[in-house]
């Protein structure tokens, strides 16, 4: 067992050590003062404050909605709470994770780990050459003891008996005068420092991760294809380290997506399947390879890996402008907003004319008449499918070039199109089914519903770095845990009438184990048993 | 439908029976009440548990009577709340085979491992628990845990077959994995060892008040010596701490696999190792002069408590990834 000038004992010595001293504080120069804080930062008491900071402050992240994993409930909860939200965003409440509070603990507890464990390598590293330590002058002082007489003079062959015991239950063992020391149990601090050092490998890989990294996400209609340039991302999140040179030229065809929904009475409407068929090309040029995408089952294409995240519906539309020219042809993403895929979309018809055409509203893949409640999807498969829009018009734009979100409608310099009552007129359309637009501004027609895919194409190149530092971690947890350091030490002494007199020593150096004493009185009885032996021998 | 019936009756008797051998474990801590005779020499019991070296000696061997006590009437105390004890651990057998035959049937029912939602957890997390309990009271005689445990089995799956139940369903895709099996069985484990540490803490409090005070009567007096408590409790969070560090790598490796990271700080991530933080602490704290003892026991018992706030409080309260409950 090691033991440092700056951190008391480690996870397992029983015995309290002296904390930093603190005597010399008067006359504290810069330097003192500044060893002085690292002798406090890498102790064991501050390493403990500073785990149950970590604690305290990875709960509000828990609790209070994060914007990088849901933005929406933020402004929700903005908006509810019209004091708190804004001092909750000051202090960094939506990105906790992020915040400098929280890094400032986890780097400070790096810090001290590093603190503690540097100079306990060194001190590892002397005890691990070193010798058992000599045989102290009061055995049965020590916390086990035995002793039994021997009936023989010859201490060196008894000796030489206990060091073979000892060595056999593989204690490192010196003899030395009149006894034998002995030790075991090394790799116990081994695997403590194994362990700390993994832990800072785990953040090394994890910071590898966010800097050279990037994450991003594609809406893939099927039938359609992504190529892996970052013109095709729909979101998309990189390190500082990252180049898009780094992106590998592959590109996904979707061929096909199944999903199958639980129609049974338990968990109706829950997944059960969601497999994509794609076809891969790994570069320009290979040849294409068909593969199945599911939720467990990622794609990895020369590092970079490909999940499929989510799905939804793209009705299929045609949209006819006055002319009765074909304006708008193919599928529409709508975005999903419930749990039975009630989805939101916008149709932008921008080359219809005269004027150009917009529709806006809602698809449900299974409509249920709900009376005079808000029209909504009764079960996540396409079983009713049912298209709500409604529609507006407007002088054509000028082409600007500006980027336009084509999941919202900018109303702007748009009438919406009325029924002669003066009510915004509402289309509801089903596959096959075709509707005129009032004063012969033209119609829309869904032919159909085919659905979409998001694919989730990302590297995070410290993973190895974690994933094999957590082994070792964890292995190194075992041996610190598991391992029980032990010295024993057995000395012969001469007695009376020829006789010696064994005495055995034992000291555990971690309080975790039991069977010491036991121990201690068995290598005793052993002694003593060996040389019963030898004493039957007529000499 | 045949199995699942058979399931969920086996588990509903296993209430029942977990809950009569809480009764016969409190009438074994009413009835050493009786026993009048105060444990005087806590040293001399030190050395002797150390010597034993397995959980507490003979119960006929302790406590010491004190002096001007009459043998007999102790002696009929002892015998009653041996009594008492031994119908609480064969009670609890019967219960443990009941919800073992629960889960199994479950699992046939379901045709998967019975682990999927909240009540199917619940019921396999309280096999191992008290697996691990009729262990170690089978080799190193742990009955004295009997009367918290059981509570804890009771409640348990009283929870389970009441509050948390759903029928019998297949999986969603997320959780179609090996590391369903991985990740889920480790978390079982890990959570069981944690439970029975932490039911220990709180015994070895109660103990360690009265050994302070002077004052080990009552039932407090068949407890083993603090310090024997908390090298027990040392043991199964040493045990069980690898492990959840396991269950939090595993389960990391599998989002990344399913969810495509490694670590999203769901609410449920962020709870395990909010979880594994606070036992890191204990395992410090239990090494850090002026921790030990007292202190370290309250972190373990905050540990738990996390665990089940991360079990519970995040399946219920918090919408997240890990959401399916199914309640």
């Amino acid at each position: 067992m090691t033991q440092t000038p700056t951190r008391d004992a480690g996870l397992d010595s029983p015995e309290p050590s002296p904390g930093p001293v603190r005597d010399d504080l008067p006359q504290l120069g810069l330097r003192g003062g500044l060893r002085f804080l690292w002798a406090q930062l890498s102790s064991m008491r501050t390493a403990l404050v500073l785990l149950f900071a970590l604690a305290l402050a990875a709960i509000p992240g828990s609790l209070v909605p994060q914007r990088k994993i849901s933005p929406v409930r933020v402004s929700d909860f903005i908006a509810a709470h019209p004091t708190l939200g804004p001092i909750y965003d000051k202090i960094g409440m939506f990105h906790v994770y992020t915040s400098p509070w929280f890094s400032a603990i986890y780097l400070l507890l790096f810090v001290s780990l590093i603190g503690c464990i540097i100079p306990r390598v060194g001190v590892y590293a002397r005890a691990v050459r070193a010798r058992p330590p000599r045989t102290p002058r009061h055995l049965s002082r020590l916390p086990a003891y035995a002793s039994a007489e021997v009936g023989t003079a010859d201490p060196d062959a008894l000796l030489a008996r206990a060091a073979g015991l000892l060595r056999a239950r593989r204690y490192r063992v010196r003899v030395e005068g009149t006894s034998v020391a002995a030790e075991r149990g090394y790799l116990r601090e081994a695997g403590n420092l194994v362990f700390h050092i993994s832990l800072i490998f785990v953040l090394l890989g994890a910071g590898i991760g966010a800097l050279w990294g990037f994450r991003g996400t594609s809406v893939v209609i099927v039938g359609q294809g992504f190529s892996n340039n970052l013109t095709q991302y729909d979101d998309f999140a990189a390190g500082a380290e990252f180049t898009d040179s780094g992106l590998q030229p592959f590109s996904v065809t979707v061929r096909d997506f199944q999903v199958k929904f639980e129609t049974g009475p338990v968990q109706r409407g829950a997944a059960r399947l969601f497999r994509a068929d794609v076809t891969v090309t790994d570069r320009p040029g290979a040849t294409p390879r068909d593969v199945a995408l599911e939720v467990n089952k990622p794609l990895k294409i020369n590092g970079t890996t490909v999940h499929l995240i989510g799905h939804g519906y793209a009705p299929v539309v045609t949209v006819k402008d006055a002319q009765g020219d074909i304006a708008f042809s193919g599928p529409v993403v709508f975005l999903p907003q419930d749990g039975n895929f009630t989805s939101a979309g916008v149709i932008k018809a921008p080359d219809a004319r005269p004027d150009r055409l917009a529709f806006e509203g809602i698809f449900l893949p299974t409509a249920v008449q709900t009376g005079t409640a808000a029209p909504s999807s009764a079960f996540p498969d396409a079983l009713n499918p049912t298209l709500l829009l409604t529609a507006w018009s407007g002088p054509p734009k000028v082409e600007t070039g500006a980027p336009e979100n084509v999941y919202s409608l900018n109303t702007a310099g748009l009438t919406q199109l009325k029924t002669s009552a003066g009510a915004p007129f509402r289309i509801a359309l089903q596959p096959g089914a075709t509707v005129d637009l009032p004063d012969g501004q033209g119609s829309i027609q869904m032919s159909g519903v085919t659905r979409w895919v998001k694919l989730q194409v990302g590297d995070a190149p410290g993973i190895p770095i974690s994933l094999g530092a957590i082994g070792f971690a964890v292995f190194g947890l075992c041996l610190s845990l598991f391992i029980r350091p032990r010295r024993v030490w057995i000395r012969v002494l001469p007695a009376e009438g020829g006789h010696s007199l064994v005495e055995v020593g034992g000291l555990d150096r971690a309080d975790a184990r039991g069977g010491l004493t036991e121990d201690v009185a068995e290598l005793a009885a052993e002694l003593s048993g060996t040389a019963g032996t030898e004493q039957e021998d007529p000499r | 439908m045949r199995f699942e019936y058979y399931s969920s009756l086996s588990l509903v008797l296993s209430v029942v029976v977990y809950a009569l051998a809480m009764f016969a474990h409190a009438a074994e801590w009413a009835a050493a009440r009786r026993d009048t005779s105060l444990e005087t020499e806590p040293e001399r019991q030190l050395v002797g548990a150390r010597a034993g070296g397995s959980g507490r000696p003979s119960p006929g061997s302790t406590p010491a009577p004190a002096a001007g006590e009459s043998p007999e009437g102790s002696g009929a105390v002892r015998q009653r709340v041996e009594q008492f004890g031994r119908v609480g651990v064969a009670l609890t057998l019967v219960g443990f085979l009941l919800s073992v035959v629960g889960v199994v049937c479950r699992g046939l029912a379901a045709g998967r491992a019975p682990w999927g939602n909240m009540f199917e957890f619940t019921t396999s997390a309280m096999v191992f628990i008290v697996a691990a309990y009729l262990l170690m009271v089978w080799k190193a005689n742990l009955r004295w845990l009997g009367l918290p445990l059981t509570l804890l089995a009771a409640v348990g799956n009283g929870l389970a077959v009441t509050v948390f139940y759903v029928a019998v369903a297949p999986l969603v895709p997320a959780l179609h994995s090996v590391w369903f099996l991985i990740h889920i069985v480790a978390a079982a484990v890990a959570g069981a060892a944690f439970n029975v540490g932490g039911l220990m803490s709180v015994l070895y409090l109660l103990r360690k008040r009265a050994e302070d005070r002077g004052q080990v009567r009552g039932y407090l007096a068949w407890l083993p010596t603090a310090r024997r408590i908390d090298l027990l409790t040392y043991r199964f969070h040493a045990f069980a701490f690898p492990l959840w560090t396991f269950t939090v790598a595993a389960g990391a490796v599998w989002a990344e696999y399913a969810w495509g990271r490694y670590w999203g700080w769901d609410p449920k991530e962020t709870w395990a190792l909010v979880t594994w933080v606070i036992y890191a602490c204990y395992l410090h704290a239990r090494s850090t002069a002026g921790w030990r003892g007292s202190k370290a026991a309250v972190v373990a018992i905050i540990g738990l408590a996390s665990f089940w706030f991360n079990f519970v409080g995040i399946n219920l309260l918090v919408s997240g990834l890990h959401s399916y409950a199914g309640v």
